[in-house]
């Protein structure tokens, strides 16, 4: 007798448990670069919402894609967006359109190790694209001495270091070589992975600066949030404007205001060479992925609850983290466009 | 006779190969000792109270620690053992005990092909298994790919400390009335304890800090991720993670955790000794 | 011929030796059973490795059907306009593990005949306990003290004065940045070693006493006792580690991506930077879209999974050939 009123009391417990601690468990994978602000967000919302553990990995953009694609994944982080062909491949294995949300900025600046010279130097984009494809390979070449006027470059070799793992940041950077020079976009182009013409490859950001600090006469390209928080010097970008504009929080967020006029409605949009006077030419939205239609209903109410309030209370997380926050006007249409979710 | 016995050369060439080995030996332990001293020297700052307790922070953030991916990679070693060693012993008393012929070549050909597998390879066939069917990362995932790597070393030595018993034992046993069965286990086996351990232990530490199979399969988790099902931190993953970010502080962690790594796997190898300690191989008694 | 009046319970009766024993009573005997989990476990093996061969063809389908044989013979490594060849790969991998071999084999056996031979028995466990210890280091932390430590010390120590002896060959020309096949060899080999030492010594203490009195009462010096009589009869053990060495080395990732520049070319200097397939794999695969990339890059799996073969067959017909000339002991 006492064991069955045991029973049913431990059934009606069991029964009630769900009721009374609502844990939602969502993950999230994908770009590396955003990851600080997607776990800093997950730790402030499950202390808004305890029971809601958000957690997301950083795997690379390319890892985020392919797993929210795959459906292993609740959402995805990229930094460069999905091309019709992936959406395409997505919606045919997934059932469900994906979606792209910005939800931070961030910038890829130019580093360098050049014995003798302690000045940050300017550089163009031509100057940019002709090192990076082998055309340019001394530092005293007239490209870069005439954007760097009384600095006493050096006639060494140029000893080029790029990314060897596949990277947004390398994307972002060969978007921006693509737009600079019609040379690099037709040889190399630009994809998180790519045939780099010249140079040796690191591994991860860190990889990069390794070999840029050890290595004389060497010149590399690292995310912003990475040089600031390692307090690496880095070079300057000459912008559409014709200005050389030294990347930090304001010229990347300037970038993002100088696109908002033109972008499209699914927010994919390449903000490299972005038009301005202060804007930063190498910076790129960081977008957060996310099906249209999600089979588990509560949690998709999470997320969609999660994504409003990074558009806005999480915003204010950004700058602390060394991101650019959103301009308004984006947020904006975004908060309209979360509204088309099916959940 | 005015001649020593052995002639000098011989007695030069002694000494100096003497020599060469002990250096050889020193010369592995002292990469060792770099290496731990490195790891502490960078890491020492991280390792508190905190670190073994807590659940990691955001970058920028005091105070957290690993807490879940101690616990996390404790248990995929766990499965990853289960299924390991079992297969890999067994496996290893069949070839030296009852195999002879083909199937045993075929056996020991492809254990040495899976032993050279790169482990981001074996990541790559769990997650087709089992991750992209079931629709998410898992503990259980995890634990089966480290568990498939542990196979080959576990059947290797197995096989290969089983096969370097002498015979005159199993005759010894046979000849006693004992059955085959009962020969190998009671006292083969025994009497190659202490290699088949080493090979595991061995296994076991290499396994442990193996970061590229968990990355399709474990995943990795900030929370703490209770039973099998879901996405686990381990210590590897972290370590990764960590490294290559570029904040000052996770790489101290970073330091800190290769060194909690090291001396779980070192605890882990005394135990193991511990409890097989004392059999040491007849031949040599 | 008198009847017994009662019949002794079944368990002493003790069969007729022609008699067969049911199945049961073989089971309860315990050779069956043994006999039956081993094989079951070894058979698991062949299954298990079978069925990645399987899903590695099948996944690189697309890429085989679109280079053919080219993709072993070609060196272009193209993402964005979706053109892949494996050779780069094919001699990195190669290179890196032999020259790994090369510098692993002789300190590693070496180490190991110390301890197993020389050493007193508490040192020489002590002393295998930490290189054991060796193994359990993470990838990622061989990686990092590879740029931090190695990197530095070949720039600045070791390479200069090897080119100024030996700079006129081939191998050793060129500017040296630090990440290298050399590079890669050597970090390599630093997590091979405790692999070799580590068995190598376990199987040299399993060999029995007799054979070392025996030499000893020839009058040989130690080294030729040990050379002669003991190394000989753990020769198959030793050189067994030495291949599980290598295969570690032919599957080794993150350390050897963060040392070896990345760079997919073939040049002959041991001191250019250079790839292997595992490192290209751990590069691009968790970011890798687009059906024929994806493809591509199991191939390259595929690949080393042949190169893995080829080399393990030849070790094997290796040791045919010892086993011939062996004593059966």
């Amino acid at each position: 007798m006492i064991r069955r009123l045991m029973l049913c009391a431990a059934l009606t417990a069991s029964a009630a448990f769900p009721l009374c601690a609502q844990q939602v468990n969502i993950t999230g994978a994908g770009s590396t670069f955003a990851a600080p602000l997607y776990n800093a967000w997950a730790n402030e919302y499950a202390k808004l919402h305890p029971g809601t553990q958000i957690n997301y990995q950083s795997i690379g953009s390319g890892g985020g894609i392919r797993q929210i694609s795959s459906g292993t994944v609740d959402f995805g982080g990229t930094d460069s967006p999905m091309n019709d062909k992936l959406l395409a491949e997505a919606k045919q294995k997934l059932g469900t359109d994906i979606l792209h949300f910005p939800v931070a900025l961030g910038g890829v600046v130019p580093i360098h190790n050049i014995p003798g010279v302690s000045k940050d130097l300017n550089f163009t984009g031509a100057a940019l694209a002709g090192i990076y494809l082998g055309k340019i390979t001394k530092w005293n070449d007239p490209e870069i001495a005439k954007a760097n006027p009384g600095v006493n470059l050096p006639g060494n070799n140029i000893v080029v270091c790029h990314r060897s793992d596949s990277s947004g940041t390398t994307f972002i950077w060969a978007d921006f070589l693509s737009k600079a020079s019609a040379d690099w976009k037709n040889k190399v182009g630009a994809a998180p992975s790519l045939n780099w013409p010249v140079g040796i490859g690191g591994k991860g950001n860190e990889g990069v600066a390794g070999f840029v600090r050890q290595t004389p006469n060497s010149i590399g390209y690292v995310e912003l949030i990475y040089a600031v928080q390692n307090k690496m010097t880095y070079g300057q970008v000459q912008n559409s404007a014709g200005k050389f504009i030294k990347a930090d929080l304001n010229s990347v967020t300037a970038a993002a205001a100088g696109a908002v006029k033109a972008m499209p409605a699914d927010f994919r949009v390449s903000i490299t060479g972005a038009p301005g006077a202060t804007a930063y030419p190498v910076s790129s939205f960081t977008w957060m992925l996310v099906p249209r239609d999600m089979k588990d209903k509560t949690k998709g109410a999470t997320l969609k609850a999660f994504l409003i309030w990074g558009m806005t209370e999480g915003q204010k997380f950004a700058q602390p983290l060394s991101y650019a926050p959103l301009p308004r006007p984006v947020v904006e249409k975004e908060l309209a466009a979360i509204k088309t979710l099916h959940y | 006779m005015s001649r020593s016995y052995p002639p000098t050369y011989k007695k030069v060439i002694n000494i100096s190969m003497l020599t060469l080995t002990g250096l050889a030996a020193l010369l592995v332990v002292s990469v060792l000792l770099f290496i731990l001293g490195y790891l502490v020297w960078n890491g020492a700052r991280s390792l508190n109270l905190n670190f073994f307790t807590k659940l990691p922070v955001p970058a920028g953030q005091e105070g957290g620690g690993m807490a879940n991916a101690i616990v996390g990679s404790g248990k995929l070693l766990l499965l990853a053992s289960a299924i390991g060693i079992p297969i890999g012993v067994l496996g290893g008393i069949y070839l030296a005990e009852f195999g002879k012929g083909p199937f045993s070549f075929a056996v020991r050909y492809t254990t040495d092909l899976l032993n050279g597998v790169p482990s981001i390879v074996i990541g790559i066939f769990v997650y087709s298994l089992i991750v992209l069917p079931q629709h998410h990362f898992s503990t259980f995932a995890g634990g089966v790919a480290l568990g498939i790597m542990m196979i080959p070393i576990a059947l290797r030595s197995t096989d290969e400390f089983l096969r370097a018993v002498p015979n005159t034992l199993r005759e010894g046993g046979l000849a006693l009335g004992a059955s085959k069965a009962q020969t190998v286990l009671t006292i083969i086996i025994p009497a190659a304890m202490q290699g088949i351990v080493t090979g595991i232990m061995l296994n076991l530490a290499r396994v442990a800090g193996e970061t590229a199979p968990l990355l399709f399969t474990a995943l990795g988790n900030q929370f703490w991720s209770p039973g099998w099902n879901g996405p686990s931190a381990s210590l590897p993953v972290v370590i990764f993670n960590y490294a290559i970010s570029p904040y000052e502080d996770w790489h101290r962690q970073a330091w800190a955790a290769g060194f909690v790594l090291l001396m779980g796997i070192f605890l882990t190898n005394i135990v193991a000794r511990l409890l097989v300690s004392g059999r040491r191989s007849p031949a040599r008694s | 011929m008198a009847s017994t009046a009662t019949t002794p319970p079944p368990s002493l009766v003790v069969k007729d030796a022609r008699e067969k024993l049911s199945l049961f009573e073989r089971l309860k005997k315990g050779d069956e059973a043994t006999f039956l989990v081993t094989f079951a476990s070894a058979l698991s093996i062949i299954v298990v490795t079978c069925l990645l061969v399987q899903h590695l063809w099948i996944d690189s389908v697309l890429s085989r059907h679109a280079f053919g044989w080219k993709f072993l013979h070609t060196s272009t490594w193209d993402p964005v306009a979706d053109q892949y060849g494996a050779l780069p790969f094919i001699y990195g991998t190669v290179v890196t593990s032999f020259l790994a071999l090369l510098l692993a084999v002789p300190v590693g056996i070496g180490a190991a005949i110390f301890l197993a031979e020389l050493a007193p028995r508490r040192l020489s466990n002590v002393l295998t306990f930490m290189i054991e210890l060796l193994a359990a280091v993470p990838s990622v932390i061989y990686g990092l003290l590879g740029i931090f430590v190695l990197l530095p010390i070949l720039r600045d120590y070791v390479v200069p004065p090897l080119q100024k002896t030996l700079g006129f060959l081939p191998i050793f020309k060129g500017a040296f940045y630090g990440v290298s096949y050399f590079s890669a060899a050597c970090v390599l080999a630093i997590m091979i070693v405790p692999f070799i030492v580590s068995i190598s010594r376990e199987v040299l203490l399993a060999v029995p006493q007799a054979q070392r009195e025996a030499m000893m009462a020839l009058g040989a010096t130690k080294w030729d006792v040990t050379w002669k009589s003991v190394v000989p009869y753990a020769q198959r053990g030793m050189i067994g580690s030495v291949f599980l060495a290598l295969a570690r080395a032919l599957g080794e990732t993150m350390a050897v991506t963060m040392v070896i520049g990345n760079v997919p070319a073939i040049h002959a200097s041991l001191l250019s930077p250079g790839y292997t397939i595992a490192a290209v794999i751990a590069n691009e695969f968790t970011e890798a879209t687009g059906d024929l990339y994806i493809s591509a890059l199991i191939e390259l799996a595929l690949v080393l999974f042949a190169v893995t073969m080829i080399i393990n067959a030849i070790a094997r017909l290796l040791l045919l050939g010892m086993k011939s000339q062996e004593t059966t002991h």
